[in-house]
């Protein structure tokens, strides 16, 4: 017998590379992995500035100095703009670059233009990528001094939405450990989806249920955490939280449904089924909303539904990720 | 041509039942001899054996020398790699520069492998003209310039009819068909097993039924013609169980596994490590263990190591966008050696999974130390132990999950028909 194991050098797990030697966060690639303690300090700092920006002071001098890259690979409206505002309100100095129609379709790899970027000092880059492990690639690439925040990539990850949604379910239910949030719809194409379960379990929410034909479900979709439901009527019973998630229109060419009509029919959130949730339940959805395929206009406008909180919340919470990962800059 | 002894080596050849302390001699390019300590043969030249495992070179399946749309890796430096590796006859898959779907392609292979004077080359020609989907490659023409099998890689075929008939005509000019089971469209853009580890990352899945699909209508097609099929690459438990079942059923029909899928699982994807990004992709346990028992009851006859030399960027891309495969060739036998040492696997079967069986399925008469069978052997260290580092390979790819690795065993020489190719710490 060999005396030891083999020792596979492994890239580091992705909670560890987020951090710094003294805990603090570096880069925001994923929940997964991370302490609820650094979760609740988002939402701590994120509560804070959710505070002063109801007041007259609206300009925090945080990053004053500090230049931060929006490189969008996907198209985004408001994920880009809330984090533009975000690093407005911080004082620092923005760059957008919609790189979907820029140097990587002339056949530049990403790598050059991240290469391109450093050199040009800047301190963050706010990514968006269509593929599963773009933001860890590139922190793995990526020059010692740039932090990375993770705005979207792949099916894989978008922390930032779900801290959003983590301060808003917050406003309405202080106590998680009571709560059920049902998840509707495209699991299985869903970042969304995928840091929310992350961030519910970690947080401790009761239950977490999903609720999806299994066309729309990942294999092993139980492994996650959650409990998939067949029916909307069973997975919304009695929950306090249900978040709705967008229906991609290519999914009905991939004959994952049928047809929008058939989906409504199904997993479409009408005022019927909002009335089978907790009676102080809310509807989220992390937009844009496809009125009249995930959910009746009535709901999405109606007064169970917080959506344009959400969006509202959007900007504190990427106020908090991006100075607390500035903040672990030696500066 | 020198006259070569190995003296004082713990032999073991499974094909010609030999297992015990011998010295081989080796004259004209072939096996002159397995016998106890004797004077007799004049050599002039001799590799002390003691303290090491003589056994037959090893013989590679699935090597890709010169990897399409890749710059650094040829037929040198990845021949070379094989002599290093233990390697002694390297079979070249199809997806190479150039595809060998001419006799003109398959010769220069064959000239640039003799040219570079490590170890032997067998070919599989394409099956299809530029390994597309509808036309027959001139199987006849490649069979006559010295290919020993056809296969179209993992490129599919347009339909099931067009497959039928690449078999049968494959059979009547006496060519196996290497075959990877693998439905295209079950497979789709995914590059993961499609289980826990991918539902969490959200990477596309591959479902084990993308294979065994594959498998299933490929043995139905192998009732239908007795067409003899090789399957390459099998990844999942399942592929086993009916693979078994195909060849008690009496059918034609053998299989291999790369080395990697008997050590590695869909876990080794964590933290989107491109160097575990392989095709068909790293599944659970259970897959594992059963590719391990199907190695170990000869249901699957070879290991090879699906040698894959990239470029580094090829790998420089997020998980999804990077190429699959691992540049494997100087790991094959150090891991295999590894199931010996872990209890998986008896010495004399997986000696046999790297020799007589895969040379069997080539049947080329390699793998071998039968008096008159080339001189091809493999002289390892055992009980030496080492780390494996990139930075000490000699393939062109340095694509490998093993960077780290420790081993037991170690190659300390190989010699291809009779010449001393690779010494560890020497000048060949």
């Amino acid at each position: 017998m060999s005396p030891t194991q083999p020792t596979l050098f492994r890239l580091p797990p992705a909670a560890q590379c987020q951090l710094d030697d003294e805990g603090r966060l570096r880069h925001f690639l994923t929940i997964e992995g991370l302490p609820a303690a650094l979760l609740e300090e988002i939402l701590e700092t994120a509560q804070s500035f959710h505070t002063a920006s109801d007041q007259a002071a609206r300009k925090v001098p945080l990053l004053r100095g500090k230049t931060i890259v929006n490189l969008f690979f996907e198209a985004s409206t408001r994920t880009r703009t809330t984090f533009e505002l975000a690093a407005k309100r911080l004082s620092a100095d923005v760059l957008n670059l919609d790189m979907a129609t820029a140097a990587t379709t002339k056949g530049e790899s990403l790598l050059d233009t991240l290469r391109n970027l450093e050199a040009m000092h800047c301190d963050m880059f706010v990514v968006r990528h269509h593929q599963s492990g773009a933001a860890h690639f590139i922190v793995r690439h990526v020059a010692e001094h740039v932090s990375v925040i993770n705005a979207g990539d792949g099916r894989h990850a978008h922390p930032t939405q779900a801290m959003l949604d983590m301060f808003t379910l917050r406003q309405h239910f202080p106590d998680f450990g009571s709560i059920t949030v049902v998840i509707v719809g495209d699991i299985l194409h869903s970042r969304v989806a995928r840091s929310e379960i992350q961030a519910l379990r970690t947080l401790g929410v009761g239950e977490i249920r999903v609720v999806a034909p299994r066309t729309l479900l990942p294999r092993e979709a139980a492994s996650l955490g959650v409990v998939p439901f067949k029916s909307m009527e069973e997975g919304l019973a009695g929950a306090q939280a249900v978040i709705m998630l967008r229906l991609q229109k290519e999914r009905m060419h991939g004959s994952f449904v049928p047809n929008e009509a058939e989906y409504y029919q199904f997993y479409g959130l009408t005022r019927a089924r909002v009335e089978l949730l907790a009676e102080d339940g809310i509807v989220m959805h992390p937009g844009p909303v496809n009125r009249g395929v995930e959910a009746e206009s009535a709901v999405v406008d109606g007064p169970r539904s917080v959506i344009l909180k959400q969006v509202r919340n959007g900007i504190a919470v990427r106020m908090a990720i991006l100075s607390m990962a500035m903040r672990s800059h030696s500066w | 041509m020198t006259r070569l002894a190995i003296r004082g080596g713990y032999v073991l050849d499974p094909a010609g039942g030999t297992d015990a302390v011998r010295d081989v001699f080796c004259a004209r390019g072939k096996i002159a001899g397995v016998e106890l300590a004797t004077e007799e043969f004049e050599a002039e030249q001799v590799v002390n054996a003691q303290g090491c495992l003589v056994m037959p070179g090893a013989v590679d399946l699935a090597v890709c020398l010169n990897p399409l749309g890749e710059q650094r890796a040829n037929v040198g430096s990845e021949t070379r790699a094989a002599a290093a590796g233990g390697v002694t006859t390297v079979c070249s898959v199809p997806e190479t520069q150039p595809i060998p779907d001419s006799p003109a392609a398959v010769r220069l292979l064959m000239e640039q492998a003799q040219q570079a004077g490590f170890v032997r080359l067998e070919t599989l020609g394409a099956a299809m003209q530029g390994l597309g989907d509808t036309q027959l490659a001139s199987l006849g023409a490649l069979r006559e310039a010295g290919c020993v099998g056809v296969s179209n890689g993992m490129r599919p075929y347009a339909s099931l009819m067009v497959l039928r008939r690449a078999m049968e005509y494959a059979a009547s000019q006496d060519l196996t068909l290497f075959y990877h089971p693998l439905d295209h469209a079950l497979a789709s853009q995914g590059c993961a097993h499609e289980g826990a580890f991918a539902a969490r990352l959200g990477l596309p899945g591959i479902p084990p039924a993308a294979e065994t699909a594959a498998l299933a209508q490929m043995t139905a097609l192998v009732q239908d013609t007795g067409a003899r099929v090789h399957f390459c690459r099998l990844s999942c438990a399942q592929a086993v169980d009916m693979l078994e079942i195909g060849q008690q059923t009496g059918l034609p029909v053998t299989a291999d596994v790369a080395v990697h899928q008997l050590f590695l699982t869909e876990e080794a994807v964590e933290g989107f490590d491109v160097n575990a990004l392989v095709s068909p992709p790293l599944r659970t346990e259970h897959d594992r263990e059963r590719l391990r028992e199907g190695v170990r009851d000869g249901v699957i006859q070879a290991i090879c190591s699906d040698h894959q030399p990239l470029d580094p960027d090829s790998k420089m891309a997020p998980f999804p966008e990077a190429r699959p495969g691992i540049s494997g060739i100087e790991t094959l036998l150090p891991l295999t050696m590894k199931l010996v040492t872990e209890d998986i696997l008896p010495r004399t079967s997986a000696v046999e999974r790297l020799t007589a069986g895969p040379a069997a399925i080539l049947g080329r008469g390699a793998g071998t130390l039968a008096v008159g069978a080339p001189a091809d052997l493999c002289v390892m260290r055992l009980d030496d132990s080492w780390v494996f580092e990139t930075d000490s390979m000699l393939s062109a790819g340095r694509n490998t999950p093993f960077d780290g690795w420790r081993f037991d065993d170690r190659v300390q020489a190989t010699i291809c028909g009779g010449k001393l190719v690779y010494e560890r710490g020497g000048a060949a």
